[in-house]
């Protein structure tokens, strides 16, 4: 989110798309209803299902899932013709008057430098023209044919009302009002939010659904203001939290990038890293990058990291992919290229696509290790259940050990909420049995293969034997030691570099926060955007100081946001180029004549004149991209793509299939059904009175939504000859579920490009363990197929069919 | 705070009262004990302003399940809003006790939920002391149909001496120009984003010093 929870009191227009907060995220959607009783705003929900969002909406519109984009454009279309634009914000914040390469083009629903054999583009032409300097050509008048406003207008200019309709099945009537209050928020005293959730992100194309909303946001205004932003509400507590500390295969923390093959040393992979700014006079933020990465490399490594040895670049893995993703894995492991596998605190079983082949890969391993306070279906994904989990048990060779972890309530430390607030918490039960936490787990496995290379030798040791493990209790290291360290420290005596004879942070003391970090070996962080967390001050996550001045809902008080305990990223947008207010009555910072003040924490330096630094200091340009040049692999700009499988082709190339630079592998190519064989729109979604795959455990929330079921229209019931709460199978290309069936008014069959479209909808939260009855879920069925950009797996929009049928082998009627 | 120091100023017997009939005051119920001070008795809601009557209906009211129990602040474990809790345990672990979760609710203070839970939340009693908690490190063998019971040393010791015979048998430490890449490829990990972000660290460490590549969170999916 790049606002609050708390934040969302102050729109005046909320917009659910590619979400569903009633039912997931109730307790946050409150401020919702707090902006609706209290600021009159108005909640728009655009879904394929009237979902308990959508019934306490000002307005739905249905949407065919997968289409956001053709949706979303279509909007912008709209308020760019109906000159409904924040034109000071969007001439002065974003990069409309920039000049855009001649070779940069699009037609036939393909940017240019499509390559189909490599599934890829050559992205060279999209790209400014850059002057002598090097910096970035502008047309402040916007009258250039090659600036970003004048290409965004006729990129845009495809998605009529009628496109619009014909590709989502959104009635034009309906897409027009949509358009027209969202139009509205173009005044800068009106704003928007957008929230959305894994309803964007699972698609093929799901970062562009996402830029798609950015972008309209930006040209209405909103984004940095109070009430607005681009609000991605999160899953998991502390999602955000491993996101921010990197633990993924292509990252490392705080959004320091893993290094490739193609870096081989340290200056090299500084080298693409210079982030030079491309308009004079900007603040371009990851210029810091050397220091953070620096100081990264000393938390790991200590006194082994060094200047002569790239602060220890070397123990560093280095990637020949992009990214050894959850698909990649599982597509290794069915080729028997994996051969261990540590499961903590997840359930791939249930979790990822294509449970067939999960199941098939898991079969394949040496050695499975899970860690969990609960069963999963993935410690037991060896052991028959009938139609349920109908495997060979004999046959699987896996090694399996379960380890019993702690859960939250036996638990202390932080974790990150979607608005970026770090909130500590304490213990407040003994563990059952033997459960352990997981920091004494990972500590008891590193300690002992650390033993056993010192013993014995063995593969590159040096990055093992040279891991900086300074605890008081090295077996089990508390969480507020972690935490300083994830804070960092001075490793020398830090001095003022106007006046050496002062030292600003003596050597050992924790530093303020990341602005101290230095690049010469002198600072350690374990993270940098997190730095501030535990300073000297103590540990600021645990801060319970709940007052809101003139009830903002910054609450600054209240624990610690990153970064720099920041509560609205972008802020420095909420006020015009002179640093005033766009709104007076909505003030977030304001410009005094010598300084930054307001609300919250600016985030350009606080002495920066408001003619001069722009506000979006993380990109080179100092604002933001309507077009984001070659950043992303499938394109600059946003267009539609339908899913892989799609009941209908797409309008602008009826060859084309899903995103076009998605990443396929051989072996799922026979595995994408088509419309002819599946002939139904199939997404899936949760319920409120669950989460995930664990509170199936909880006989309350097991009594309150007791067994799977698929949901689908009362037509489509009749067609097929089904009854409300009788056996129905459902199955595609990749596997068959049976469920109950449920009847609604709330899924309605939709007419796109001259075909009906009828939606199936499947929730996720059973399997063959806990109090609920034994079911499925929708992954038995989801194709293996990941987001072009970031691999995320696509859910939310495949192919099924569906037939009326009887109860699965072991369950009870 | 210490356990002492919040005991004296949270009584456990105005948690009941408060927790009943005096929600609707406009004051949040912390919010009103820290204004009143430790030690707060029915004389003294008199004269903050409400009725006599009330005030010896207060001084009457049976001590519920809630009295004695150690509170303890913590935070929803499902979604990302983050909804502060307290819960309230018979006995106290930080003073070194067992301690066993009698109630879960959620927290008034907290800016975000300020008290609400929603039907998860409402039930994470059910989660901490589920049947299907695990209590005890297990083994399958392979091929077999069951799991055995195993000690943590014995379960810790076969998990370092698999990843050690994985990781010297697959390791990639060189690429074919030669070039250190430090590459473990044959082990992959599942990180949990339910886990603190202390615990991530921790997480992290091991597995990117031991070269694991096939590692991703759950914001992978």
């Amino acid at each position: 989110m790049t606002n609050a929870w708390t934040d969302i009191k102050n729109t005046d227009l909320v917009v659910v798309m590619g979400g569903n907060a009633a039912e997931a995220h109730p307790c946050g959607f409150k401020w919702v209803t707090e902006a609706k009783a209290h600021r009159g705003a108005k909640l728009i929900v655009v879904d394929p299902r009237y979902t308990r969002t959508a019934s306490v909406s000002d307005f739905y519109a249905p949407i065919r899932q997968g289409t956001d984009i053709a949706f979303l454009l279509g909007v912008i279309n709209y308020c760019i013709q109906n000159n409904k634009v924040q034109w000071d914000y969007t001439k002065a914040f974003t990069n409309a008057s920039y000049i855009i390469q001649d070779g940069f083009g699009y037609s036939d629903g393909l940017f240019t430098g499509y390559d189909e054999e490599k599934r890829d583009y050559d992205r060279s032409s999209w790209d400014y023209v850059m002057d002598e300097d090097g910096f970035a050509r502008t047309d402040p008048t916007l009258t250039h044919p090659r600036c970003v406003w004048n290409l965004l207008k006729d990129h845009v200019s495809a998605y009529t009302p009628e496109m619009v309709e014909r590709i989502c099945g959104t009635p034009k009537a309906k897409f027009l009002k949509v358009a027209e209050v969202i139009s509205e928020c173009s005044s800068p005293t009106k704003t928007m939010t957008s929230m959305y959730a894994l309803g964007w992100t699972q698609h093929s194309h799901g970062a562009q659904n996402i830029r798609a909303m950015a972008m309209l946001q930006l040209i209405l205004g909103n984004i940095g203001v109070r009430g607005g932003g681009m609000n991605a509400l999160r899953g998991h507590s502390n999602i955000q939290g491993l996101t921010d500390l990197g633990l993924m295969s292509h990252l490392l923390t705080g959004y320091l990038n893993m290094p490739t093959e193609k870096e081989p040393d340290f200056e090299t992979y500084m080298k693409s890293r210079q982030f030079r700014p491309l308009r004079p006079g900007q603040t371009s933020y990851w210029q810091n990058y050397r220091k953070f990465m620096v100081s990264f490399q000393k938390a790991m490594w200590g006194d082994a990291a060094t200047a002569e040895n790239g602060w220890g670049y070397h123990y560093l893995p280095k990637l020949d992919v992009p990214a050894y993703d959850v698909l990649r894995m599982f597509e290794l492991m069915n080729h028997g290229r994996v051969n261990g596998y540590i499961c903590q605190g997840f359930n791939p079983v249930l979790a990822f696509p294509n449970r067939g082949k999960v199941v098939a890969g898991l079969s394949k391993l040496k050695f499975l290790i899970t860690m969990d306070p609960l069963e999963t279906e993935t410690a037991r994904f060896w052991e028959n259940h009938g139609e349920f989990n109908d495997v060979d048990t004999a046959s699987i060779q896996t090694e399996v050990i379960q380890l019993p972890t702690r859960c939250f309530a036996e638990d202390e430390g932080s974790l990150t909420n979607s608005g970026r607030w770090l909130q500590w918490f304490w213990p407040a039960a003994t563990p059952p049995g033997e459960a352990r936490s997981d920091i004494w787990i990972m500590s008891q496995i590193f300690l002992r293969m650390r033993e056993m290379y010192r013993r014995e030798g063995g593969a590159f040791p040096d990055p093992l034997l040279n891991l900086s493990w300074d605890y008081h209790d090295p077996n089990d290291p508390e969480p507020e030691e972690l935490a300083k360290e994830i804070n960092g420290r001075a490793l020398r005596d830090l001095t003022d570099p106007n006046d050496p004879s002062r030292v600003l942070v003596p050597a050992g003391k924790q530093v303020l926060n990341f602005t101290q970090l230095r690049d010469d070996g002198s600072t350690m962080c374990g993270c940098w955007i997190y730095s501030g967390n535990f300073n000297e001050a103590g540990n600021n996550m645990a801060r319970r100081d709940n007052h809101d001045p003139d009830n903002t809902g910054a609450y600054l008080g209240w624990t610690f946001a990153w970064p720099l305990n920041r509560r609205t990223l972008y802020n420095r947008a909420s006020a015009d180029l002179n640093g005033k207010p766009w709104d007076p009555s909505r003030k977030l910072m304001e410009w005094d004549g010598t300084k930054w003040t307001g609300y919250d924490v600016p985030d350009i330096a606080p002495n920066a004149k408001p003619q001069d630094v722009m506000p979006f200091i993380m990109n080179q340009e100092g604002v933001s991209r309507l077009f984001s040049r070659g950043m992303m692999r499938d394109g600059p700009f946003p267009a539609h793509m339908e899913p892989f499988e799609s009941p209908v082709q797409n309008v602008f190339n009826r060859k084309m299939r899903g995103n076009p630079v998605a990443r396929i592998f051989e072996s799922d190519v026979s595995q994408f059904g088509t419309s002819d064989e599946f002939p139904y729109a199939a997404t899936s979604y949760r319920l409120t009175e669950h989460f995930h795959y664990w509170t199936k455990h909880n006989r309350v929330n097991a009594s309150l939504q007791p067994e799977f079921f698929v949901e689908l229209s009362e037509e489509l019931a009749a067609e097929k000859g089904i009854q409300p709460g009788s056996w129905v199978r459902v199955w595609s290309k990749r596997g068959s579920v049976k469920a109950k069936a449920m009847v609604t008014k709330r899924i309605r069959p939709m007419m796109c490009d001259g075909k009906t479209v009828h939606v199936i909808g499947i929730p996720l939260h059973w399997g063959f363990v806990g109090a609920a009855k034994k079911g499925f879920g929708p992954n038995s069925l989801t194709p293996f197929v990941g987001e072009a950009n970031i691999e995320t797996p696509g859910y939310k929009a495949f192919l099924v069919n569906i037939e009326p049928s009887t109860a699965p082998g072991g369950a009870v009627a | 705070m210490t356990a002492a120091a919040r005991e004296a100023q949270f009584p456990s017997w105005d948690i009941v009262f408060f927790g009943g009939a005096f929600m609707n005051v406009e004051l949040s119920r912390r919010g009103f004990l820290k204004a009143t001070g430790a030690g707060v008795a029915a004389t003294s809601l008199g004269a903050m302003g409400f009725g006599a009557a009330e005030a010896a209906v207060a001084a009457h009211v049976r001590p519920l399940k809630l009295a004695n129990t150690t509170e303890t602040r913590n935070t929803c474990p499902y979604c990302s809003v983050a909804c502060g809790i307290i819960i309230y345990s018979k006995g106290d672990v930080r003073k070194g006790e067992r301690a066993e979760v009698v109630h879960i609710e959620g927290d008034v203070d907290h800016p975000t939920n300020l008290g609400t839970l929603c039907p998860k939340g409402a039930a994470l009693k059910d989660f901490v002391q589920a049947p299907t908690r695990l209590t005890q490190p297990r083994i399958r063998k392979p091929g077999s149909d069951r799991f055995e019971d195993v000690s943590w040393d014995a379960a810790l010791d076969r998990i370092a001496r698999l990843m050690k015979h994985d990781r010297d048998a697959n390791f990639l430490a060189t690429n074919a120009e030669g070039l250190a890449v430090n590459r473990w490829t044959t082990t992959g990990m599942l990180a949990a984003s339910a886990t603190t972000n202390e615990t991530a660290w921790t997480t992290f460490k091991v597995a990117k010093a031991l070269g694991i590549v096939g590692f991703d969170n759950q914001a992978r999916v």
